[in-house]
C-alpha cells in the first residue's frame, strides 16, 4: 500500500512537470556535420528556457524532406514549427490558415527594422502580415576551391570561373575530378543557376526569371550559359557521388579540384578544420560578377489547437531571431545572420566576402521568390537529364526557353 | 433495420426477397462496402474530376479541360519514367515467376534443410523496400562494393557500375527487386506444389515421363491459380515501384531511373502542382485498367459459363 502511494506521488510530479516545460517537435532537413552543428545551437538555447526540443531531422536534402512536410500539415498532423526555404513554397498553406500569425511577436521584436535586407520578411509576409522567421541568409553563386588539388597539378588557384576552365584540363591529366558534383537534380540546377548569374549578369537573369521572357532564355546571352554549363558538365564527369557534402568531402581531401555550392559547404570546411585562404578558396559569384542571392531559411508554425504549444510556438519565434543564437547559429552553419545589426567578428574570410557584397548591395531575390515551385522542378528535371546525359546545348536551351514561356 | 424488415420478410414467407437472404452477413459487409465505395470510387472519382483542373497546391475546381494531359505527355520525365516502368515491369514479372518456381520446384525435391533454405530465400520480402534500395546502393557502389571487392581479389579489371550508367541503372533497381520479392513468390509456388496429389507424380513416373516435363507439362498447368495469384501481387508490386527508387538511386543519374509514382509524388508537393500529379495518376489507372479488365474478363467471366 505505501509503495503504490509513493509510485502515485512520483507520477502525479512526474506529469506536472511534464505540463509546465513545453515539448515543441520541430522538423528540419539539417543532417550534414555543419548543419546538425548549427541546429544543435537552436536546441540548446531553447532546452536552456526550461522547454523541450524535439529533433525531427528528415534525411536527404530539401526535396525529400519538403513534401514530408506539407503533406503532414495538410494532413492534420502539425509538427509545432519547421523549416522551409523562403519564397512561394507556403503561400497555399497560408491563404488556407495553416500556418500561425506571427506579427505581434514581429512587432514586439521589431523586425521590420533589424532584418537586413528587408526582402527577407517580405517574403514572410502575406497580406501585411507575418507567418515566419527568417534564420540565416544563405547564397547559392559560390564556388569552391582545393588548395591541394591545384598543388598536385602544379597549377595556381584559379581566381574566377573562366581561369577555372582554362585549367580544369590540366587537372584531369593529373588524375584528379576537375568538378566535384553530386548527382542531384537540386544541385546541377544550382551550378547551373551560379554559372548563369556568373556568364550572362544580371539583366538577362532578371528579364527570364523575374519577367519569364521567354525570347531572352532562347538568345545569345543564354546560349553563352547552356555552353558554359555544357563545359562543366564535362569538368564534372566521372563525380559519382550523390550528397552535396560528399561532394564537397571531394574538394576537402583534393581529389576534386572545385565544387559550385551554395555558402552552406562552408561548414563543411569548418569541421573538417580547413583554414580559408590556405586550404581553400572561394569565390563569390563565381569570381566572374560580385551578386549573390539572399535566399534562405525560414522556420513556420502550423497552426495547433492547444494554446499551451501556441504560446510556446510564438516563444520560439521570438527565440530564433535573438542576436545570441543568431551569432552561434550562423557561425556554426557558415551563413549570414538576418540582423544587420550584430556584428561578426568571429566571421572567417569567406563570410566577411559574403557581408561585404550584401552591404555594397550586390543583391538580387533568389529564384525561390520568383519562380513557382512547379516551373522551377520542370528546370530541375531538364537539368538532371542535361547533366547525365548527351543533351547539345542547344536543345536545352530550347527547351528551358519552352518552360520560361509557360511558367506562371 | 432489421426490426423493419421482419414483416416484410414474414409476408412472402415462401419465397423471400433475394436481396435479404443470409441478411446478417450483408449487415456485417455494410462497413467494407461503404468504405470500397466512398475511399476507392469516390477517391478515385475525385482524382480524375480534378485532374480536369488547375489545382495547385489546394484542390480547386477550375477547369481547363485536357491541358494537364497534353503537358503530361509532352514532358521528357513522364515518357521516360513509362518506358522505366515497362521494363521494369515485364522483366520482373518473368524473373520473379522463373525464379520463384525453380527455387520452389527445388525445394521440393525433398532436400535436406528445407526449412533452413525457404528462411534464407524468405528472409529479404521481411525488409522494406528503403532497407533493400539502400543496402543494394552500397552494394553496387562501385567504390566500397561489389567491385571494389572482387577487384581487392586480383581482377583489376573487373567493373560493375549499373547504377551510375544511365542505359543500366534499371537492371540495378531489378536486381534489388527480385532479390527482395523472389522468395514470397517462391513460397506460394512451394504451397502450390505440395497441393498437387501425389499421385500425379506416380502416374508420371509409371508413364516414363521426365521430371522436367512432368512439371512443364502436369504441374504447371495444374497450378494456374497459384500463378494468378502470383501474378496479381507481382503487378501490383510493380505499379508501386517507388520507395526502392527513392532509397536507391532517387531517379538518378539524371531521370533515367524515373518511375511513374515518383512523377506522381514529385509533382503533387514538390511542385505544388495537383493538377499535374493527378493527371500523371489518372493516366496510371487507365494503363493499369487496359491491362487487367480484358485479362479479368476473360478470367473470371469465361469460368462463370462454362
Amino acid at each position: 500500500m505505501k509503495l503504490s502511494t509513493k509510485l502515485l506521488a512520483a507520477t502525479c510530479i512526474v506529469s506536472a512537470s511534464a505540463a509546465s516545460a513545453v515539448e515543441l517537435e520541430v522538423t528540419h532537413w539539417w543532417t550534414s556535420g555543419g548543419e546538425a552543428a548549427a541546429v544543435t545551437k537552436f536546441a540548446e538555447a531553447w532546452n536552456a528556457t526550461g522547454n523541450t526540443w524535439i529533433d525531427g531531422a528528415i534525411a536527404g536534402s530539401g526535396g525529400t524532406a519538403r513534401p514530408i512536410i506539407i503533406s503532414r500539415i495538410l494532413g492534420g498532423d502539425p509538427m509545432a514549427a519547421t523549416q522551409l526555404n523562403h519564397g512561394r513554397q507556403a503561400e497555399e498553406l497560408i491563404e488556407a490558415g495553416l500556418m500561425l500569425d506571427l506579427t505581434e511577436v514581429a512587432e514586439a521584436g521589431g523586425w521590420r527594422d533589424i532584418v537586413n535586407p528587408s526582402s527577407l520578411l517580405d517574403s514572410c509576409t502575406l497580406d501585411g502580415r507575418i507567418y515566419c522567421v527568417p534564420v540565416n541568409i544563405h547564397s547559392a553563386q559560390w564556388m569552391w576551391l582545393s588548395h591541394a588539388a591545384y598543388e598536385t597539378a602544379g597549377l595556381p588557384v584559379p581566381t574566377t570561373w573562366t581561369e577555372f576552365v582554362e585549367t580544369a584540363p590540366a587537372l584531369r591529366e593529373a588524375g584528379l575530378q576537375p568538378l566535384a558534383m553530386g548527382q542531384q537534380g537540386w544541385q546541377q540546377n544550382l551550378a547551373f543557376g551560379a554559372i548563369t548569374l556568373a556568364v550572362a549578369g544580371l539583366d538577362p537573369w532578371r528579364e527570364v526569371t523575374v519577367n519569364k521572357n521567354a525570347d531572352v532564355a532562347a538568345g545569345p546571352d543564354y546560349a553563352a550559359v547552356f555552353a558554359a554549363v555544357a563545359d562543366a558538365r564535362e569538368f564534372a564527369r566521372g563525380s559519382n557521388v550523390q550528397d552535396w557534402n560528399q561532394a564537397t568531402n571531394m574538394v576537402i581531401s583534393g581529389t576534386a579540384g572545385a565544387q559550385l555550392m551554395g555558402d552552406w559547404a562552408q561548414g563543411e570546411f569548418s569541421v573538417a578544420g580547413m583554414q580559408e585562404g590556405v586550404d581553400y578558396s572561394c569565390l563569390p559569384g563565381l569570381g566572374l560578377n560580385a551578386i549573390l542571392d539572399t535566399g534562405g531559411d525560414a522556420f513556420y508554425f502550423p497552426v495547433n489547437s492547444d494554446p499551451e504549444i501556441t504560446a510556446a510556438q510564438l516563444e520560439l519565434a521570438a527565440l530564433l531571431i535573438s542576436p545570441d543564437v543568431q551569432v552561434d547559429f550562423n557561425l556554426a552553419k557558415g551563413s549570414l545572420p538576418v540582423r544587420g545589426d550584430i556584428d561578426l567578428v568571429a566571421a572567417n574570410g569567406c563570410m566577411q566576402k559574403g557581408l561585404e557584397i550584401l552591404a555594397n548591395g550586390g543583391i538580387l531575390p533568389s529564384g525561390d521568390q520568383s519562380l513557382s515551385p512547379d516551373s522551377q522542378l520542370q528546370i530541375e528535371d531538364l537539368m538532371a537529364e542535361f547533366w547525365s546525359g548527351d543533351m547539345s546545348a542547344e536543345d536545352a536551351q530550347a527547351r528551358y526557353a519552352a518552360i520560361i514561356a509557360s511558367a506562371d | 433495420m432489421t426490426t423493419t424488415l421482419a414483416p416484410s420478410q414474414a409476408r412472402p414467407a415462401k419465397r423471400p426477397v433475394r436481396l435479404f437472404r443470409h441478411l446478417m452477413s450483408k449487415v456485417a459487409l455494410i462497413p467494407m462496402i461503404l468504405t470500397a465505395l466512398v475511399v476507392f470510387v469516390g477517391g478515385t472519382a475525385w482524382t480524375v474530376v480534378h485532374s480536369f483542373t488547375n489545382s495547385r497546391l489546394l484542390p480547386r475546381l477550375e477547369f481547363i479541360g485536357f491541358d494537364q494531359y497534353e503537358r503530361l505527355w509532352s514532358t521528357a520525365r513522364w515518357i521516360v519514367s513509362i518506358q522505366n516502368l515497362a521494363l521494369y515491369g515485364f522483366l520482373s514479372m518473368i524473373l520473379s515467376l522463373v525464379i520463384g518456381f525453380t527455387l520452389a520446384a527445388l525445394l521440393d525435391r525433398k532436400i535436406r534443410f528445407e526449412g533452413a533454405f525457404r528462411s534464407i530465400f524468405l528472409c529479404p520480402f521481411a525488409l522494406s523496400f528503403v532497407v533493400t534500395g539502400v543496402a543494394w546502393q552500397w552494394i553496387l557502389n562501385p567504390d566500397f562494393g561489389l567491385q571494389n571487392l572482387v577487384r581487392g581479389w586480383g581482377w583489376e579489371s573487373f567493373a560493375f557500375n549499373p547504377l551510375n550508367d544511365p542505359d543500366t541503372v534499371m537492371f540495378g533497381l531489378l536486381i534489388a527487386g527480385i532479390w527482395q520479392g523472389s522468395g514470397l513468390i517462391m513460397c506460394i509456388m512451394l504451397a502450390g506444389l505440395r497441393g498437387i496429389d501425389e499421385d500425379i507424380w506416380k502416374a508420371a513416373r509409371v508413364d516414363g515421363i521426365g521430371t522436367v516435363k512432368t512439371y512443364v507439362r502436369i504441374i504447371i498447368p495444374m497450378m494456374r491459380p497459384v500463378f494468378v495469384t502470383a501474378l496479381v501481387l507481382i503487378a501490383s508490386g510493380i505499379i508501386k515501384l517507388y520507395d526502392l527508387v527513392v532509397a536507391q538511386t532517387n531517379g538518378g543519374p539524371g531521370i533515367s531511373s524515373e518511375v511513374p509514382a515518383k512523377y506522381v509524388i514529385d509533382y503533387m508537393f514538390r511542385a505544388q502542382n495537383l493538377g499535374q500529379g493527378f493527371a500523371a495518376s489518372t493516366m496510371m489507372l487507365v494503363s493499369v485498367l487496359i491491362i487487367l479488365v480484358p485479362w479479368a474478363y476473360l478470367e473470371f467471366g469465361g469460368k462463370k459459363r462454362g
